[in-house]
C-alpha cells in the first residue's frame, strides 16, 4: 500500500510531517470520520498537492494540521513542523507557528482578510508582531511583497480596503500576508476556486515564483488535477478521509495506480483532447431562437450620492446569435462578461433594453402575459447553485411539482405525482424520495433535481447557466452526460453556459465568446478550440490547465495580465482595439465588427488582425 | 442506474422515503434544549390552570366577603398580618376580600389572551405588510416603509389614549391598540428577511415556473420568514402582557372587577408594606411566564438558525 512505502521514505527528519492524523467529528447524527490514518510530509521547498473531491476530507486534515479545527472535532496523532508537534498545542504556541512557520491562503479571501483595516495597515501590523521591526521598515517589506505578488501600483493599494480590490488582486493580497514572515511552508486551500481562469493562472505563477524564489515549501489543496498538475512536486489523492495514492507527480499522472486516482483522471475534462464521439450535429433544422443586437443594461450609482447621476451598466450589449432544435451553443467567458444576464434575458427573467429576441417566429418583446406562460413551457433555465436554486422548506417532488401547477392546467394531483415520478427516473434519482428534502442530498442530486424540474414540462430550449460549476468533477461528468442523453432523447435545444472552457468542448457544437458584454468570437467549438483567432480566445484558451504535468511545466506565461476593467467604463470594450478608443471613460466609443474569418467563423476586430474575408458583418452573423 | 430506478418504481411506491423538514430537525433541536423545555412546561402549566381556572376556585372572581380584609394565607410567615385568611384562601384575601387565587388566574386569562390575541394580530398584520413590500420591488416598498416609520415615531402611549378617549375604555380596543403597534417591528424584520429571499436563486426558478407574484410569496416567501417571525412572536407575547401590565397600571386598562396582572400589581404596589402578597402572587406569575416565553424564544432561535448560535 502507499503507507507502507511512504514510511519507508521518512528517514530525515522532513520539513512537515503528518503521522496517523485521525479526525473526527461529533454530530447529532452521529460521529463523522473526517481523516483516517493519513500520512504525508513535505520537504524543503517542496510542492505537495493533495486533491480529492468534496468530502475527501482534504480541508479538514489542513485544518487539523494548524490547529483551526471546528469546536466539535477532534484531532489524533502527529503533526510536526521542523520536530516541533502541532496538535494539541496550548494557544500562545500555534499563534507563533502560524505567524511565522505556517502561512495560509483559504478560498475565500474577502472573508479572511479585515474588512475595516487597510491592506497596508493589516501588513505592517502582522509584520510588527511576529517580527518587531520598525514601523518603516514593515512598511518597506510590506511594499515589497505586495510587488512579489505582483500587485500593481502597490504604494496605492497599501491604502486600499479589501473590498475595493477584485477577486484575484484580494488572494494575492492574502499570499502575500501568509509569506509575510517567510514562512517555511505555505499552505493554500483551493486558492483560485473561486477566480477566473486567467487569474488563476497568474496566481499560480505568483506561487510558482514563490517556490522558486524565497524556497517556500508549499501545500495545495484542490479538487482539480489540472491545476496542481504544473506546481506540485508531489501529489496525494484523497478520497473519504483516506489519502489513497501518494507519489511523485509524473508517477501520479501518468502511471497512475489506484483505480480511483485513474477515474480522477478520466473525469477531467480535457480542453486539449477531442471529445469523443460527438453526435452528428444537426444542420439543416431552422433556428428556433433568435437573437439580434441584444442589449440588457442596469443603472447603477458609480458613487453614491443621495442625487448623483446614473449611469448604465451594459451587462449585454448589442449580442446576436440562433440556435436550432437538438444543437448545443456553448457560452463561454469570465465572471462579469453577461452570460448569466443574457441567460436570463433569454428566459424572460430580466427584460431586454434593446434588441430582439425571436422565439419561433414570435417576438418575445411584443407578447402578452398569457403568452409567457406559454413561453415557460417551452424555454427553461438550470441554475448553477444546486441547493440555492430549491426551497429548502419544500421537499424535491414539490419542487419538481412546481411548473406543471402553475404551467400545464388542469392536470390530477395523482397525474401530476406520476409525472414527477417518472421524471425522478429520467434523470436517476430514486422516485421514492420524492418526499425528501434538499439538504438530505448531496450537490450532484440536487442539481438532478433541479434538471428533473427543467425537463418535466418538457421544454423545446435548455439553458443551463453554469448548471455543472459547483459539483465534483467525476458528478460532474455524470451529470454532463445526463445533459447530453436528455438532449438526444428529447431533442431540445441546449445554450450551455460557463466559465469553465473545457467543459463546454465536451458539450458545445458552436461556442460564442463572450467580452464585456460583446460577442469576440463566434463559430463551430471545433474552430474555436482548434484555430482561435482572437487575442482574448486565446487568452482564455492558454490559461486552463490541463491534468498533464509536462504541459503545464512547459506553459507559456500568462497572455493578460491584471484585472478585468470596469464595465462601466466605456474604453474597456475596446481592449483589444486600442488604436479605435477615445481615451475619455464616458465618451461613445467605436464599436468593433465581428468580421468573417472563416465559414460560420466570425470574430471582432482587433489590433492587429489580419485581412478578414471580403464583405461580411456582425449583422451577417445572425440575419 | 436510470433503468433501475424506473423498474423498481412500483415497489418503490409503497416504500416512500420519508423525507426529515427543516422543521423536525428544528423540533428535535428544540426538544433537547433544557430551558425551553421547562419554560414550555411553565406556559402549559399557568394556561391550563388559567383555562380551567372556575373549576378550580371554591370562590367566584368577584365575591366580596367584608369579613376578611386583607388577610393573609394562614401559611405566610410574617407577623404582621391583621388578620389570617383561612384555609380556603390559598393567597389570601384582597383589600375587599376576594380571594387572590381566584383572581390570579382570572387575571392570566385576561393578561395571556391579550398576549396571544394582539401578537397574532401583530403576526398577520406584520408578515402580510412585510412580505408584500419586500417583494413588490423597490417604489411601493419606499412608500410602504415610510407609513410604517410613521406610525413608529408616534408615541404609542399617547395613541393608546387618544384611542381610549374617542372609544372609551373597551376591553378589545386594548388588543387593537397594541397589536397595532407590535406590528411595526413585526413588518420590518419580515420585510428585511423577504429582500434576502428575493435574490435566492430559488425564487428565480420559480419564476422560470411560472408561479405568479402572489404564489410565490404564499408558497417561497412565507414559509422561509417563519423562523425569525416564530422568533420574534414568542418575544413580543411578553412584551404585550407588560404593555397591558402598565396601560392597566395606569388605569387604561381592564375594568374592575374584571382584572389582569397588571391590575392587580398596581392593587398589590399600593399595599406593599401591609400586606406583601397581595404583590407578590401576581408577579411570581406573571415573571414565570415572561421567563417562559423567553426561554422558549432563545430556544427556537437556537433551533431555527443553528449556525448563528
Amino acid at each position: 500500500m502507499a503507507h507502507t512505502s511512504e514510511r519507508d521514505r521518512l528517514s530525515p527528519a522532513p520539513l512537515f510531517q503528518v503521522r496517523g492524523l485521525d479526525v473526527r467529528f461529533a454530530t447529532p447524527d452521529g460521529e463523522i470520520h473526517a481523516v483516517r490514518n493519513a500520512w504525508l510530509d513535505v520537504k524543503e521547498s517542496e510542492c505537495l498537492g493533495i486533491v480529492g473531491e468534496s468530502g475527501s476530507g482534504k480541508s479538514q486534515l489542513f485544518l487539523a494540521s494548524i490547529g483551526l479545527l471546528a469546536a466539535n472535532g477532534r484531532a489524533a496523532g502527529s503533526v510536526r513542523i521542523r520536530g516541533e508537534e502541532i496538535l494539541g498545542a496550548p494557544e500562545r504556541v500555534l499563534n507563533r507557528l502560524r505567524g511565522s512557520k505556517i502561512g495560509m491562503v483559504f478560498q475565500d479571501p474577502l472573508t479572511s482578510l479585515t474588512p475595516h483595516m487597510m491592506i497596508g495597515t493589516q501588513l505592517v501590523e502582522a509584520l510588527r508582531t511576529h517580527q518587531h521591526v520598525s514601523e518603516t521598515e514593515a512598511r518597506r517589506r510590506s511594499i515589497e511583497l505586495l510587488e512579489l505578488v505582483r500587485i500593481p501600483d502597490s504604494r496605492r493599494r497599501m491604502r486600499q480596503y479589501p473590498h475595493e480590490l477584485s477577486g484575484g488582486m484580494r488572494q494575492r493580497a492574502m499570499i502575500a500576508m501568509a509569506v509575510l514572515c517567510a514562512p517555511d511552508i505555505l499552505i493554500a486551500d483551493e486558492p483560485t476556486t473561486a477566480l477566473d481562469v486567467t487569474v488563476q493562472a497568474q496566481l499560480f505563477e505568483i506561487l510558482r515564483d514563490l517556490k522558486r524564489e524565497l524556497k517556500t515549501s508549499i501545500i495545495l489543496i484542490s479538487h482539480d488535477m489540472s491545476i496542481i498538475a504544473g506546481l506540485a512536486d508531489r501529489v496525494a489523492i484523497m478520497r473519504d478521509g483516506c489519502v489513497v495514492e501518494t507519489g511523485p507527480t509524473d508517477g501520479i499522472y501518468y502511471r497512475p495506480q489506484h483505480p480511483y486516482t485513474k477515474s480522477l483522471l478520466q473525469a477531467v475534462p480535457r480542453i486539449d483532447r477531442e471529445p469523443g464521439a460527438r453526435k452528428p450535429r444537426a444542420v439543416s433544422a431552422p433556428p428556433i431562437l433568435e437573437v439580434k443586437d441584444l442589449e440588457v443594461g442596469f443603472p447603477v450609482s458609480p458613487d453614491s450620492y443621495p442625487f448623483s447621476r446614473r449611469k448604465s451598466l451594459r451587462a449585454v450589449d448589442g449580442v446576436s446569435f440562433e440556435v436550432s432544435e437538438g444543437e448545443t451553443l456553448g457560452i463561454v467567458g469570465e465572471s462579469g462578461c453577461g452570460k448569466s444576464t443574457l441567460a436570463r434575458a433569454v428566459s424572460q427573467l430580466l427584460p431586454a433594453r434593446g434588441g430582439c429576441i425571436v422565439w419561433r417566429g414570435q417576438d418575445l418583446a411584443r407578447i402578452g402575459n398569457n403568452d409567457i406562460r406559454k413561453l415557460r413551457n417551452e424555454i427553461q433555465i438550470v441554475f448553477q447553485d444546486p441547493l440555492a436554486s430549491l426551497d429548502p422548506r419544500r421537499t424535491v417532488g414539490q419542487s419538481i411539482a412546481e411548473p406543471l401547477f402553475s404551467l400545464a392546467r388542469g392536470l390530477s394531483h395523482s397525474e401530476i405525482e406520476g409525472r414527477v415520478r417518472e421524471t425522478m427516473a429520467r434523470v436517476g434519482l430514486e422516485p421514492a424520495w420524492i418526499n425528501r428534502y434538499p439538504h438530505e442530498f448531496s450537490g450532484g442530486q440536487n442539481q438532478r433535481v433541479g434538471i428533473a424540474r427543467a425537463i418535466i414540462v418538457r421544454p423545446r430550449l435548455l439553458i443551463c447557466d453554469e448548471a455543472v460549476s459547483a459539483l465534483d468533477v467525476s458528478i460532474q461528468a455524470q451529470v454532463i452526460d445526463l445533459i447530453l442523453s436528455l438532449q438526444s432523447e428529447l431533442r431540445i435545444a441546449l445554450i450551455f453556459i460557463s466559465h469553465d472552457l473545457s467543459v463546454v468542448r465536451r458539450v458545445a457544437d458552436r461556442v460564442l465568446v463572450l467580452y464585456l458584454g460583446r460577442v469576440v468570437e463566434s463559430g463551430d467549438a471545433d474552430a474555436i478550440y482548434r484555430d482561435p483567432r482572437h487575442p482574448y480566445t486565446r487568452a482564455l484558451l492558454d490559461a486552463v490547465p490541463v491534468p498533464d504535468p509536462d504541459a503545464e511545466r512547459a506553459r507559456p506565461r500568462a497572455l493578460l495580465n491584471g484585472d478585468l476593467p470596469s464595465a462601466l467604463d466605456t474604453r474597456a470594450s475596446l481592449a483589444f482595439l486600442k488604436s479605435r478608443m477615445i481615451d475619455d471613460s464616458d465618451a461613445q466609443q467605436y464599436r468593433p465588427r465581428l468580421l468573417k474569418v472563416a465559414p460560420g467563423h466570425f470574430v471582432a476586430e482587433f489590433d492587429g488582425m489580419s485581412e478578414p474575408l471580403a464583405g461580411s458583418q456582425a449583422t451577417c452573423a445572425v440575419a | 442506474m436510470t433503468g433501475g430506478a424506473s423498474a423498481d418504481t412500483a415497489l418503490d411506491r409503497a416504500f416512500d422515503v420519508p423525507g426529515r423538514s427543516l422543521w423536525a430537525d428544528a423540533r428535535r433541536r428544540l426538544v433537547g434544549n433544557k430551558a425551553a423545555v421547562i419554560g414550555m412546561a411553565v406556559l402549559a402549566c399557568v394556561t391550563l390552570t388559567a383555562i380551567l381556572a372556575p373549576l378550580l376556585s371554591p370562590y367566584p372572581y368577584d365575591a366580596t366577603d367584608y369579613g376578611l380584609i386583607s388577610c393573609a394565607p394562614d401559611w405566610w410567615p410574617g407577623s404582621g398580618a391583621m388578620c389570617r385568611a383561612g384555609g380556603e384562601h390559598w393567597f389570601g384575601t384582597d383589600a375587599v376580600g376576594r380571594d387572590l387565587f381566584v383572581r390570579v388566574l382570572y387575571g392570566a386569562r385576561v393578561s395571556l389572551a391579550v398576549g396571544l390575541v394582539a401578537s397574532l394580530v401583530s403576526l398577520i398584520l406584520g408578515v402580510g405588510y412585510g412580505a408584500l413590500a419586500g417583494f413588490v420591488g423597490p417604489r411601493l416598498d419606499e412608500l410602504m416603509m415610510r407609513f410604517v416609520d410613521v406610525l413608529y415615531s408616534l408615541p404609542y402611549i399617547f395613541l393608546v389614549i387618544v384611542l381610549m378617549v374617542i372609544f372609551n375604555r373597551n376591553f378589545y380596543l386594548m388588543f387593537v391598540a397594541i397589536g397595532a403597534v407590535e406590528w411595526l417591528t413585526m413588518a420590518r424584520i419580515v420585510r428585511g428577511e423577504t429582500l434576502s429571499i428575493r435574490q435566492k436563486e430559488f425564487i428565480e426558478a420559480a419564476r422560470a415556473a411560472g408561479v405568479g407574484p402572489f404564489s410565490t410569496i404564499l408558497r417561497h416567501i412565507v414559509p422561509n420568514v417563519v423562523s425569525p417571525v416564530v422568533v420574534y412572536v414568542t418575544l413580543t407575547v411578553p412584551n404585550v402582557i407588560l404593555a397591558e401590565s402598565f396601560l392597566s397600571f395606569l388605569g387604561l386598562g381592564i375594568q374592575e372587577p374584571l382584572t389582569s396582572w397588571g391590575v392587580l400589581i398596581s392593587q398589590g404596589a399600593d399595599q406593599m408594606e401591609s400586606a406583601p402578597w397581595l404583590l407578590m402572587f401576581p408577579t411570581l406569575f406573571m415573571a414565570a411566564t415572561l421567563f417562559s416565553f423567553n426561554f422558549i424564544g432563545d430556544g427556537l432561535r437556537d433551533a431555527l438558525d443553528p449556525k448563528d448560535r
